[in-house]
C-alpha cells in the first residue's frame, strides 16, 4: 500500500502526465497565473504581497491610493490634540487603525494561546485585536443591539472612559480521524465577556465573534455582476448535491437603498463604501458624514460627555479622506500564482474539484462594469467564491442571525491569497473567529452544507491530502 | 530567411550602441550592483557606528555642545542610509520576512509610544516601569498598530531633537532631559540601546552583502534576469510608491507636520535627496563612497541602452532632474508643503513628485525593454 503511494507522488514530482486513472491531473489554465486578472495581478509574494495596488491604476488614482494607505494604517488619537488630521480616535474602539487589524492589509489572528494566556476568568490576559465581538439581542425583523453595550463590544477606550468589558475565549478540544487514522484535534472556541463596565449584558445576549480577513481584490469583487452571483444559486440548485446558496440583501449607506451583500462573513455588506465607514465608526470611533454621532449608548455617561473630534457638521474623517480609504480599500492588488502548473498542484485541483469544493468556491467570473474604477470591467479573475451564504452546520454556527443570513449560515469567504498569508501576517489561522490552525483544521470544520465535501476529505490518503494543500497554498 | 534578417538586426543594434560604450551583460550589471550595494552599507554602518560614539559621549557628559555633536552625526549618517534606501521591497536582507527594516526605519512615529509629549508628560515606555531591554522594544516594536514605533533611526531622532513645536526650528528637546528631568537616567538607557540596536541592525545587513561568503549576495549573483528584475522593482517601488507617494504625496495632500518623514529634526528636504541619489546611483552603476572614492562600473542604464536607448536617455534625465528638484526643496519641509496649490513651496515639491512619476514610467518602459512584463511599483 505504501509503496504504491510512493509510486504516485515520485510520479507526480517528475511529470504532469496523468497515471493510470489512480492520480487524475486537472487541466492547467494559464489565466489563472493573474487571479487579480491584467488589472488586479502583481507578482510579488513576500511581507508586501498584500500591500500592493492595481498595476492598472491610473496616476491620480495611485496619489489616492498612498493617501488613503496613509490613513487606512496610521494611528487615530484622541481628541483634541495637536495632529488635527488624525484625532478624533473613541471614546470606545477596538483599535486605533485600520492596519491595526488588518496587519499589512492582511488577517488577523486570535491570541496566541499557546503562552498559556486566558486562563485567569476574572483576568484576561492578553485582548484579541483583530477578533471584533458583534453582540445583538433577538429582534424583529433583524436582531437589534443590546440596549446597554450597542452592537459590538468596544473593549478598549480613551482615558477618562471605561472600556466595555474584555473578552474571554476558552478551547476545548475535539478529536477525530481520517479514513487511514490519522488523528486530528480541532479546538472548539467558547466566548464570554467580562470585567462588564456599564452592568449586566441583556438576559438574551447573542455574541459573534469575527476576524480581520486579508484586504486583497475587494474592488474585483465588487465588480462581479449580480446576475453571476444569482446564477451560483441556480446551478447549486440544480446540480441536486444538497449545497443551497443563498444571496443576503442588506441596506447600503452609500446607495440609500437595499443591495446584494457581498463583504463581511455573513455577506452582510453591500459595498467597501459602507464596509469602510462602518469600521471607522465601530472599531475606531471615527465619525464620518455617514455616521456623524459618537457610538456611545445612552446609558454609556462617560462615553457621551467625552470630547469628540469632530460636529455633526465636520465629522472626524471628512469626505475626500473617507474616499481615499475607501479607494484603497478596493485597489489592493492580487498576488499571482506560484506554480501553478506543478503536477501537486495539479492534482490538488483535481482533488478540489472531485470533492465538489469548487461550488461553492467558484474559482472564475468574468467582471462587469464598475463605476467607481472603471479599468475593473471586463476581467478575468479567479477568487474562489461564490459569495453566496450557506448553513456550515452546528460546530461553526454562532446563532446570531444577520440581514437574511441565519444563525448557521456563513458566506463563502474567497479563496485567493490563501497560501501567503503566513509570509504576510505570520500565521495560519482560519475561518470567521481563527479557530482553525491550519487550511486542513479549516477543511475539517466545514459540515451543513459542506458535509459531502468534508467526507471527501477525510477519506483521502495522505499524499493527496498534501496535493490539496499544496492547490490551496498555490492560490 | 528570417534567421539573417534577425542576425542583421541584432548586428545593427549592437553596432549603434556598441560606439558610445563597452557592451555589457546581466551577470556584470547584477554583480556591479552586489559591489555598489555592499559599499553602501559599509559607509551607512560606518556613519552610525561614528553617530554611536558621538551619542554615547553626549549620554557619558550632557551638555548643549555634546547634544549637538550627537545630533549633527546622526544628521550625517541619515545622508548614507538614506542612499540605501534603493535596495529594498525586494525581500532582500533589509525587508526580507526576518529583515530589519521595521526596526531601522519605521515612521511615522507616536512619540507619545517612547516618551512624554506636550500635555502628557508622563507618557512612553520611558517613563513606565518595565525595564528597557532589547527583547522589551523589539517586542513593543509596532505592537497593536504600525504607528507604535520603538526604535530606529526615528526614535534616536525623537530622542534627540524632541518634539517639533516651532514652525521655523527642528525640536528643541533640552540636554537637561538627560540630567535633572524626570526619568533621565531611563531615557538615557533607552537611546543608548536604541543606538547600539541600530548599529547591530544595520551590521546584520552589511554582512549579507560582504563579497566571497556564503551569504544573500552570493545567491543574488546567480539569480539572472531575476535579480535584475528586484533591482528595478526596488527603483520603481522607491520612485513612485514610498517617495513620491507615502513621504511626500500624503503630506503635500494632509498638509500635516506628522506626514514629514523626518519631523522632529527637520530634515525631511535631505531624506528625499539622499533616496533621490540612491535611485540614480543605482541606474548609473555609480556611488561616491564616505571617502570620497568612486565606485563605477557596468550599469542598469547600459544594459537597456543596449535595447532601446531612447528610454535610457529618458531615465537618466528624469532621475537628475528628480535629484536637482529635490535639491531645491527649502527646508523646513513642513512649511514648504503649506498653502495653496500654486504657494511657491508646494511648487518645489510638487516639482520632485512629478519628476518621480516620470521617472518611474520610464522605469517601466525600460524593464520592458529587458523584457519584464508586470514591474510593481509601490507599497
Amino acid at each position: 500500500m505504501n509503496k504504491t503511494f510512493g509510486l504516485i507522488t515520485c510520479l507526480l514530482a517528475g511529470s504532469v502526465l496523468a497515471f493510470e486513472g489512480a492520480a487524475l491531473l486537472a487541466l492547467y489554465d494559464p489565466a489563472e497565473e493573474a487571479p487579480g486578472g491584467e488589472v488586479g495581478t502583481i507578482d510579488d509574494h513576500g511581507k508586501n504581497a498584500f500591500s500592493l495596488p492595481y498595476p492598472g491604476l491610473s496616476d491620480r488614482q495611485k496619489t489616492d491610493f498612498v493617501v488613503g494607505n496613509s490613513f487606512f494604517k496610521k494611528a487615530w488619537v484622541e481628541a483634541p490634540s495637536s495632529t488635527t488630521a488624525r484625532d478624533g480616535l473613541g471614546p470606545h474602539f477596538v483599535a486605533q487603525s485600520c492596519g491595526a487589524c488588518h496587519a499589512l492589509d492582511g488577517r488577523g489572528a486570535p491570541p496566541d494561546f499557546s503562552r498559556g494566556l486566558q486562563t485567569d476568568l476574572r483576568n484576561p490576559a492578553e485582548q484579541p485585536m483583530s477578533l471584533l465581538i458583534r453582540l445583538s439581542i433577538p429582534g424583529q425583523p433583524n436582531p437589534q443591539p443590546d440596549p446597554v453595550y450597542g452592537g459590538q463590544l468596544n473593549n478598549r477606550a480613551i482615558p477618562g472612559v471605561k472600556p466595555e468589558g474584555k473578552v474571554h475565549i476558552r478551547y476545548e478540544p475535539v478529536r477525530g480521524q481520517f479514513a487511514d487514522g490519522t488523528p486530528y484535534e480541532l479546538l472548539k472556541p467558547t466566548y464570554s465577556i467580562t470585567q462588564l463596565a456599564y452592568g449586566p449584558l441583556h438576559k438574551d445576549i447573542m455574541l459573534s465573534p469575527r476576524i480581520a480577513p486579508q484586504m486583497i481584490g475587494l474592488g474585483l469583487l465588487e465588480a462581479i455582476p449580480e446576475a453571476d452571483i444569482l446564477a451560483n444559486a441556480t446551478r447549486q440548485r440544480a446540480e441536486g448535491k444538497g449545497i443551497a446558496g443563498q444571496p443576503n440583501y442588506v441596506f447600503d449607506d452609500f446607495a440609500k437603498q437595499e443591495m446584494l451583500g457581498r463583504f463581511g462573513w455573513k455577506a452582510n455588506v453591500a459595498s467597501i463604501a459602507h464596509q469602510t465607514a462602518g469600521a471607522f465608526h465601530g472599531d475606531i470611533g471615527i465619525t464620518s458624514r455617514i455616521n456623524p454621532r459618537e457610538d456611545c449608548m445612552p446609558a454609556q455617561k462617560d462615553c457621551r460627555r467625552a470630547p469628540s473630534g469632530g460636529t455633526v457638521r465636520q465629522p472626524e474623517i471628512d469626505d475626500k479622506t473617507l474616499n481615499q480609504v475607501i479607494l484603497y480599500s478596493q485597489t489592493l492588488a492580487v498576488p499571482s500564482r506560484r506554480a501553478p502548473d506543478s503536477a501537486a498542484v495539479l492534482r490538488g485541483k483535481q482533488i478540489f474539484s472531485d470533492a465538489n469544493c469548487v461550488s461553492c468556491h467558484t474559482p472564475s467570473y468574468q467582471t462587469g462594469e464598475f463605476k467607481a474604477i472603471p479599468q475593473l470591467a471586463g476581467q478575468t479573475i479567479f477568487p474562489y467564491t461564490d459569495l453566496l451564504l450557506h448553513d456550515m452546520g452546528e460546530g461553526l454556527a454562532d446563532g446570531r442571525p444577520d440581514g437574511r443570513a441565519n444563525g448557521r449560515q456563513w458566506k463563502t469567504p474567497p479563496l485567493w491569497g490563501l497560501g501567503l498569508i503566513k509570509t504576510v501576517n505570520g500565521h495560519t489561522r482560519l475561518l470567521h473567529d481563527g479557530r482553525a490552525r491550519n487550511m486542513l483544521e479549516a477543511v475539517l470544520w466545514h459540515d451543513g452544507e459542506a458535509k459531502a465535501s468534508k467526507d471527501y476529505v477525510l477519506k483521502l490518503n495522505a499524499a493527496d491530502r498534501e496535493n490539496l494543500l499544496t492547490f490551496l497554498n498555490s492560490l | 530567411m528570417k534567421k539573417i534578417a534577425m542576425a542583421l538586426l541584432l548586428g545593427v543594434a549592437v553596432y549603434s550602441t556598441g560606439v558610445f560604450a563597452a557592451d555589457v551583460d546581466q551577470q556584470q550589471v547584477v554583480k556591479q550592483y552586489s559591489v555598489l550595494v555592499s559599499a553602501s552599507y559599509q559607509d551607512s554602518l560606518s556613519s552610525a557606528r561614528d553617530m554611536q560614539g558621538k551619542i554615547n559621549a553626549f549620554l557619558a557628559a550632557p551638555t548643549p555642545e555634546t547634544l549637538k555633536a550627537a545630533q549633527a552625526a546622526w544628521l550625517e549618517a541619515r545622508e548614507w542610509y538614506g542612499q540605501t534606501e534603493a535596495f529594498r521591497f525586494y525581500g532582500g536582507p533589509i525587508d526580507s520576512e526576518t529583515g530589519p527594516e521595521g526596526f531601522i526605519n519605521a515612521w511615522p512615529l507616536d512619540e507619545a509610544y517612547i516618551d512624554g509629549v506636550k500635555g502628557k508628560p508622563k507618557a512612553g515606555i520611558i517613563n513606565g516601569k518595565s525595564a528597557i531591554t532589547e527583547a522589551k522594544l523589539r517586542s513593543l516594536n509596532e505592537r497593536g498598530g504600525e504607528e507604535n514605533i520603538a526604535t530606529g533611526w526615528h526614535a534616536i531622532e525623537f530622542l534627540l531633537w524632541g518634539q517639533d513645536l516651532s514652525r521655523d526650528s527642528a525640536g528643541q528637546r533640552p540636554f537637561t532631559d538627560y540630567t535633572t528631568a524626570p526619568n533621565a537616567k531611563r531615557r538615557g538607557e533607552y537611546l543608548k540601546l536604541v543606538t547600539q540596536m541600530l548599529v547591530d541592525d544595520l551590521a546584520s545587513v552589511e554582512k549579507e552583502w560582504q563579497p566571497n561568503q556564503q551569504n544573500f549576495r552570493a545567491q543574488f549573483e546567480q539569480g539572472g534576469n531575476d535579480s535584475i528584475k528586484k533591482i528595478f522593482t526596488s527603483l520603481g517601488t522607491l520612485s513612485r510608491g514610498e517617495l513620491a507617494g507615502e513621504r511626500i504625496e500624503v503630506a503635500l495632500d494632509t498638509q500635516n507636520q506628522e506626514d514629514e518623514h523626518s519631523c522632529f529634526s527637520d530634515n525631511t528636504h535631505r531624506d528625499i535627496v539622499s533616496n533621490a541619489k540612491g535611485i540614480q546611483n543605482v541606474w548609473e552603476g555609480r556611488f561616491v563612497r564616505r571617502s570620497g572614492e568612486v565606485v563605477a562600473g557596468a550599469s542598469l542604464k547600459q544594459l537597456v541602452a543596449q535595447k532601446n536607448a531612447a528610454v535610457a536617455d529618458a531615465v537618466s534625465s528624469d532621475m537628475a532632474t528628480s535629484v536637482k528638484n529635490a535639491e531645491a526643496i527649502v527646508a523646513p519641509f513642513d512649511r514648504e508643503i503649506i498653502g495653496k496649490k500654486d504657494a511657491p513651496g508646494r511648487k518645489r515639491v510638487q516639482a520632485v513628485v512629478d519628476a518621480l512619476k516620470n521617472q518611474t514610467k520610464n522605469l517601466v518602459e525600460a524593464a520592458k525593454a529587458l523584457g519584464i512584463k508586470r514591474l510593481n511599483t509601490s507599497v
